[in-house]
């Protein structure tokens, strides 16, 4: 029988390699960066204005897949962050809770159509600035961007049918920190419903990729937003930490790990502040051996190495059931020397360049620790640019559910296999982690992927497919994956108190 | 003259009615301070106990259909009904309250399970939706119980309050730990003997008589139990209590500084939003296509 050695019958799929004769080769097809005027240095957004820093602190941001630096942005300190609240604030009193909310509406479709209308723009800066092959970011992260701001701006004029038996109100300012993975599609995830529900807003992106957000102030200015509704300071944790602990601020909105997510939990307790978490994840992706095999292998490819894996729903635990698990393998390590790994801005590229250096050292980290443990590591046999940061697609058997790669977010492009026998055992592992944000599951049985998806202890199941997303569609967690859900109706409540 | 028979007031666990397995307890005095009862002083262990039966009961309970969670809440209504005369002398001896104002409170909790009995098979359709997004995709979410949740009852009214605050969490499906009312626990307790005649499975719902002091910092530090909803808390406490549920990500909700008048306010403590906010939304997305 085909499940009798697997080990040996591995290691012989492992020597294994596709011959594709010259065939293969793409010519290379760099997207150009002249669309992109970039500064020398960016100032903070604050009151509708670009002003220097009160800290005078200066930082380089780069481009991760060249180590280049692309310009010079401002460190944020307490008292700049207070300016910014204040400013918040200010509007908030003075225009923002009182404008009409049709007019508030108008605003924000304003601003979803002026990203539609610098799609290319953006697009380029987000891939220079995070990694990201451009491909992800001008067909994924700029048009989400847009329409999350096109589907909440028409909310904002009528929330009370959102909750029925109740009047909605606005919170105030909200405070919100988001991540380096979709620099601008979190900055819509976060602002469009905050705005939409009568908020004004302060918020911080990543350290390493503020440039899109920044851009983004630059459109809410030629929007005509009044001066302070959106403010934009760039920092580091201790610039996030002020948001949080500001007491002028009533909403804090966090989009990273689980373990920065309970820090700010804890500081945020009693305070009274509205809060939401959108934190890691450890997601199963299920595969039964009655699934449509090639398409599952595509939606495992996706799952994981979509975003070079820096994605809180990222399909990073892969369990198949034994039937199917050997070919399974095989067809994976066949489509993994396929990839093509390398420069962002080629439109070619599958796999762009690992965010930072400090990223990397942990994805590094931890494949060493898989190694350690004894899993048996399989990879893209590519070669990396001698500059900026790599790491080669990564698909790890020999699997054990103790095993660090299968309990502790990787946020990088590495898969565990593991197997499973029954429908039971398969829920019984995938929901066998404190996380719960997504899960996959493969089958061409309705009746058995529904009952699967039912079981699954996850905020977002995606049946026969995988990384989808959209404005109308709830995200977020169970357990430690945080709490509250952006995207849809339920992406209103949030930001609003419904007392 | 016959000399009466009483009741002793035990907690009540996974469908049971063990002692604090402490032996400790703590007195239960009328209005006037004389004597009524004694009642467990339960403790960390007890509500370590009632979480793992909360846990247990969780997957049943969940999977019950809508329909049956429905009958279910409606028959603890039909049950506190039938025994209406022992909750009223319970609430005249130990809250000092008036037969009418006890009848009224008795009276206002059978009413409220039969609000919230009536939520069981409509909560999904209130909070989940169908989403229509931009590809060829069938998406859709679904509001899903949160699993185990704490729940501290406020101190007043003492039946009215402990009604008002279980129903809405375990008609999705949760399952709960209350603390029960420190000063006017003994209604509680006989709640529980409603309870377990009315088809609810063992382990649903749990209640824990005893300090608050003692037992919420244990609900919150708890790593398996996913929510606590506090009722009763100063604001201090609260605090501490969030502070510790940020262990486990928890979701600690307080409605704190509830007037016992307010209880009895169906704009307020009937509340649909409360189902709400012990519950997940679970999205689905599937392609469409031959």
């Amino acid at each position: 029988m085909a499940t009798e050695k697997p080990a040996a019958r591995l290691e012989l799929v492992n020597e294994r390699m596709l011959q594709f004769g010259g065939k293969w080769q793409y010519a290379s097809a760099p997207e150009s960066t002249e669309p992109v005027k970039l500064e020398k240095k960016y100032n903070l957004f604050i009151n509708g204005k670009f002003v220097a820093p009160k800290s005078g602190r200066y930082y380089p941001t780069i481009n991760p897949a060249t180590e280049e630096t692309l310009a010079e942005v401002a460190d944020a300190s307490d008292t700049d962050v207070d300016l910014a609240v204040r400013s918040a604030r200010q509007a908030y009193e003075k225009y923002w809770r009182k404008l009409k909310p049709s007019e508030r509406a108008k605003y924000i479709f304003r601003i979803a159509r002026m990203i539609q209308e610098r799609a290319r723009e953006l697009s380029i800066l987000e891939t220079m600035n995070g990694g990201k092959p451009i491909r992800m970011s001008r067909d994924d992260d700029i048009p989400l961007a847009a329409a999350h701001f096109f589907y909440y701006a028409g909310w904002a004029d009528k929330l009370e049918y959102a909750f029925p038996g109740r009047n909605p109100q606005s919170l105030g300012v909200a405070g919100q920190i988001i991540p380096w993975n979709f620099p601008l599609l979190m900055a819509a995830w976060k602002i469009a419903p905050a705005l939409a529900c009568g908020n004004t807003v302060v918020l911080k992106p990543s350290e390493t990729t503020p440039l899109t957000a920044l851009e983004l102030a630059r459109i809410v200015q030629d929007a005509d937003l009044p001066p302070g509704v959106v403010n934009i300071v760039t920092g580091f944790g201790a610039t996030g930490a002020a948001i949080v602990n500001h007491p002028n601020v009533n909403k804090v909105a966090f989009t990273g790990s689980t373990e920065v997510g309970k820090i700010i939990q804890r500081a945020v307790a009693g305070t009274g502040k509205k809060l939401t978490l959108e934190l890691g994840g450890k997601s199963a992706n299920i595969i039964f051996n009655d699934a449509a095999i090639d398409q599952a292998v595509e939606g495992i490819i996706n799952g994981i190495f979509y975003n070079q894996g820096h994605v809180c729903c990222a399909g990073s635990r892969l369990f198949v059931q034994e039937g199917v698990a050997e070919k399974v393998i095989r067809k994976l390590n066949d489509r993994i020397q396929t990839l093509r790994v390398g420069d962002p801005l080629d439109k070619n590229t599958d796999v762009g360049a690992i965010n930072s250096k400090m990223q990397l050292d942990k994805i590094t980290e931890l494949v060493k620790a898989g190694k350690d443990e004894g899993c048996v590591p399989h990879q893209t046999r590519c070669t990396l640019p001698k500059k900026g940061f790599w790491f080669a697609p990564t698909v790890f058997t020999n699997v054990a559910m103790s095993n660090r790669i299968a309990q502790e977010e990787i946020f990088g492009p590495v898969l565990s296999v593991l197997t499973f026998r029954t429908p039971e055992e398969a829920v019984e592992k995938a929901n066998n982690t404190p996380y719960g944000l997504a899960a996959g599951v493969w089958s061409d049985k309705g009746a058995k992927l529904f009952k699967i998806a039912n079981k699954l202890r996850a905020g977002v199941v995606w049946g026969n497919t995988y990384n989808q997303f959209d404005p109308t569609s709830p995200f977020g967690g169970y357990k430690e994956s945080g709490f509250g859900r952006e995207g849809g109706v339920q992406g209103l409540l949030p930001y609003l108190s419904l007392e | 003259m016959r000399l009466t028979v009483q009741k002793t007031y035990k907690m009540f666990v996974n469908g049971q009615f063990p002692r604090t397995e402490s032996g400790r307890s703590l007195e239960v005095k009328d209005a006037k301070g004389k004597f009524l009862a004694n009642v467990c002083w339960g403790s960390r262990k007890d509500v370590r106990e009632a979480a793992v039966a909360a846990r247990k009961a969780f997957g049943g309970w969940q999977k019950k259909t809508a329909y049956l969670r429905g009958q279910i809440l409606y028959r603890m209504a039909e049950m506190l009904e039938r025994r209406n005369a022992e909750f009223i002398t319970e609430l005249m001896a130990m809250s000092g309250k008036t037969r009418v104002q006890a009848d009224q409170e008795v009276a206002k909790s059978i009413d409220r399970l039969v609000w919230y009995a009536g939520w069981a098979d409509k909560f999904t359709q209130q909070f989940g939706c169908v989403n229509p997004v931009a590809g060829s995709f069938f998406n859709f979410s679904v509001p899903e119980p949160t699993g185990v949740v704490g729940i501290v009852a406020p101190e007043r009214p003492a039946l009215l309050g402990i009604v008002s605050t279980i129903a809405p969490v375990i008609l999705t499906g949760n399952t709960c730990v209350v603390i029960a009312s420190q000063k006017h626990p003994l209604c509680a307790v006989s709640l529980g003997e409603v309870l377990v005649t009315s088809d609810l499975p063992a382990g649903v719902v749990n209640i824990i008589t005893g300090k608050a002091s003692e037992l919420v910092p244990t609900l919150s530090k708890h790593m398996d139990v996913n929510a606590v909803v506090d009722y009763r808390s100063d604001m201090a406490t609260f605090k501490a209590s969030a502070v510790e549920g940020a262990d486990s990500v928890k979701r600690v909700i307080g409605h704190l500084n509830i007037t016992e008048k307010s209880w009895y306010d169906d704009k307020k403590c009937q509340n649909p939003y409360w189902i709400q906010e012990v519950t997940e939304i679970k999205t689905a997305w599937h392609p469409i296509g031959v």
